[in-house]
């Protein structure tokens, strides 16, 4: 074993004894487990949100992004400012009516807001479909740092095993509490490797940031500004709104608005989380300085250029730490994705087939769910084939989809009717999986439209039609409502 | 000062619609390409504009919840 793997399965037998701590006298009935008894104050909140916008999708796949795309990826420093602004108001009316009926999963709130339980099951279908990318992408990063760290020594598929069953094993184990101590941990670590990486790298190799981005400037014009077509400032607005709309609506991130105790903490973070988006802005300096060091990385490969270049600049234990974090990263959020799955499976799905079935035989079910989801994103994972944000991307455009009917029901007089928050979501989902599914695109379907309309986020297009069915059946279904 | 809310606008034109006003490299500011450093420069100033408006929001303000 190098040096490198043996720091990270040190970090990670120390997570699984600090997640076992943190369940250490506490009974773990499903509300425990699942949003951690709602007592979580602004600082944990505050970390257990940060912690899941932290993932490896911005350790390597920002970092990747950078290096492969350039300019486009600047999208990820945007999307979750706004998200943030339109916290503040969004939040702390889902947190109170959550609180106040005791929910403990996003489809409940659906459900119970337009008093329907099939309405639950359809968003339940909905965010289980849109997490699934989100955690092939941890799994992804996961088996990429092993595999990293061994020097080749593990194939990537017994690396992506590894860190689903690490993944797994952590679950089972803790719970949110677990996730919440971790990712206090998690932050210190990737905050610090991430400066030093940022700061270091750019000055080691170029000198300076002016220094890095002018080198990059005259070896590829044009890579550090939005292209006009592709990638372009259409696809740029239409895919930073997407995913600022989409930002609360992953069913792990509305779950753990529920573990808050007071409305105010959301309100405060509002203001705190934006600048905590400045770390990214060197997890692109990584990748920028990789540019020009480690060239020839192609396709989905790019995810690989943060450790090519911590390899070929550090020794063999520092890149163990380095892993180490980007373990904590993958580890984090994805137990909090897997978790999510495993509630919405169980408490939804399980629920509706049975419903006479208690809290605990439905804890229970959820914790037996807890591999199977994991061995079944294992499986996407194997096939693998696309980068790291191309997955989150198809997951938002999924669960976006949620955002009208949501907005809607915190209105004081709700004009969306429950058929047409079915429809609206429905259609909107039906269009993203038929584009996702036979990859085609608005540039591929429509070639004589203009520039800026083919380079749109398939998403927002999916979501047009999402407002355009909402608006048509409520207005049909009220009529006749009024008439009966 | 219910109006402070509406700062909360500024954020989106800053980025929805100043960013493509200026997707350029050069110059280059802190080192960063203009583009990019007008990005930063939005989000320090959407942390300002939410501080502001958390301040100024009377919802905030009932002793301890």
């Amino acid at each position: 074993m190098s040096a490198a793997l043996n720091i990270i399965a040190a970090t990670i037998v120390a997570v699984l004894l600090l997640g076992l701590r943190a369940r250490h006298g506490r009974d773990m009935d499903l509300e425990q487990w699942s949003v951690g008894g709602r007592g979580f104050g602004t600082i944990l909140v505050f970390v257990l949100m940060a912690g899941e916008i932290y993932t490896t999708f911005t350790f390597l796949g920002g970092s990747g992004f950078a290096y492969g795309h350039g300019a486009p990826a600047f999208y990820i420093l945007c999307y979750g400012c706004l998200a943030y602004v339109l916290s503040y108001w969004l939040l702390p009316p889902i947190w109170r009516y959550a609180n106040e009926h005791r929910l403990f999963a996003q489809p409940d709130f659906f459900a119970r807001k337009y008093d329907s339980p099939a309405l639950g099951i359809l968003v339940a279908v909905v965010g289980i479909v849109a997490l699934v990318p989100y955690l092939v992408l941890q799994l992804k990063g996961l088996g990429i740092i092993v595999d990293a760290a061994a020097y080749g020594a593990i194939p990537p598929t017994g690396a992506i095993c590894i860190g689903a069953a690490v993944v797994t094993a952590y679950v089972m184990i803790s719970g949110v509490r677990g996730s919440a101590w971790t990712a206090v941990v998690k932050d210190t670590l990737i905050l610090a490797v991430v400066l030093f990486l940022g700061i270091y790298l750019p000055i080691h190799y170029y000198g300076g940031y002016g220094a890095m981005f002018q080198a990059i400037q005259a070896a590829k014009p044009g890579f550090l500004a939005f292209p006009r077509q592709g990638e372009s400032l259409a696809w740029f607005d239409s895919t930073v709104l997407l995913t600022a709309l989409g930002f609360y609506m992953w069913p792990h991130t509305f779950g753990s608005l529920y573990t808050a105790k007071e409305e105010r903490a959301f309100r405060r973070n509002a203001a705190l989380l934006p600048l905590y988006q400045l770390i990214l802005l060197f997890v692109f300096f990584v990748g920028f300085a990789a540019i020009l060091q480690v060239p020839g990385l192609k396709g989905p490969d790019i995810d690989l250029s943060l450790l090519r270049l911590s390899i070929q600049s550090f020794d063999p234990w520092f890149v163990g730490v380095i892993g180490a974090a980007g373990v904590l990263t993958a580890l984090v959020p994805g137990s909090m994705i897997l978790m999510a799955s495993a509630t919405l499976l169980a408490n939804t799905l399980f629920r509706a087939i049975r419903p006479q079935s208690s809290d605990a035989l439905i804890g229970n079910v959820a914790k037996a769910l807890v591999p199977v989801v994991a061995l079944v994103a294992v499986v996407f994972t194997i096939q693998g084939g696309t980068t790291i944000v191309a997955l989150l991307l198809m997951g938002y455009a999924f669960v976006t989809q949620l955002f009208p009917s949501l907005v809607a029901s915190l209105l004081p007089h709700n004009p969306v009717t429950r058929e047409g928050a079915f429809a609206g979501i429905c259609v909107g989902v039906a269009t993203v999986a038929a584009t996702s599914l036979t990859r085609t695109s608005i540039a591929g379907l429509l070639p004589g439209l203009p520039e800026a309309l083919r380079d749109l986020n398939i998403g927002i297009v999916a979501l047009l039609f999402n407002l355009i069915a909402i608006g048509v059946v409520s207005a049909l279904t009220r009529r006749r409502a009024a008439f009966a | 000062m219910a109006f402070v809310r509406y700062l909360a606008v500024l954020p989106f034109l800053g980025i929805l619609v100043g960013v493509p006003l200026v997707n350029r490299v050069e110059p280059l500011i802190l080192g960063m390409p203009l583009i990019l450093a007008w990005i930063v420069l939005w989000i320090v100033l959407t942390s300002v504009i939410m501080a502001v408006v958390y301040l100024c929001d009377p919802a905030n303000k009932a002793a301890g919840q």
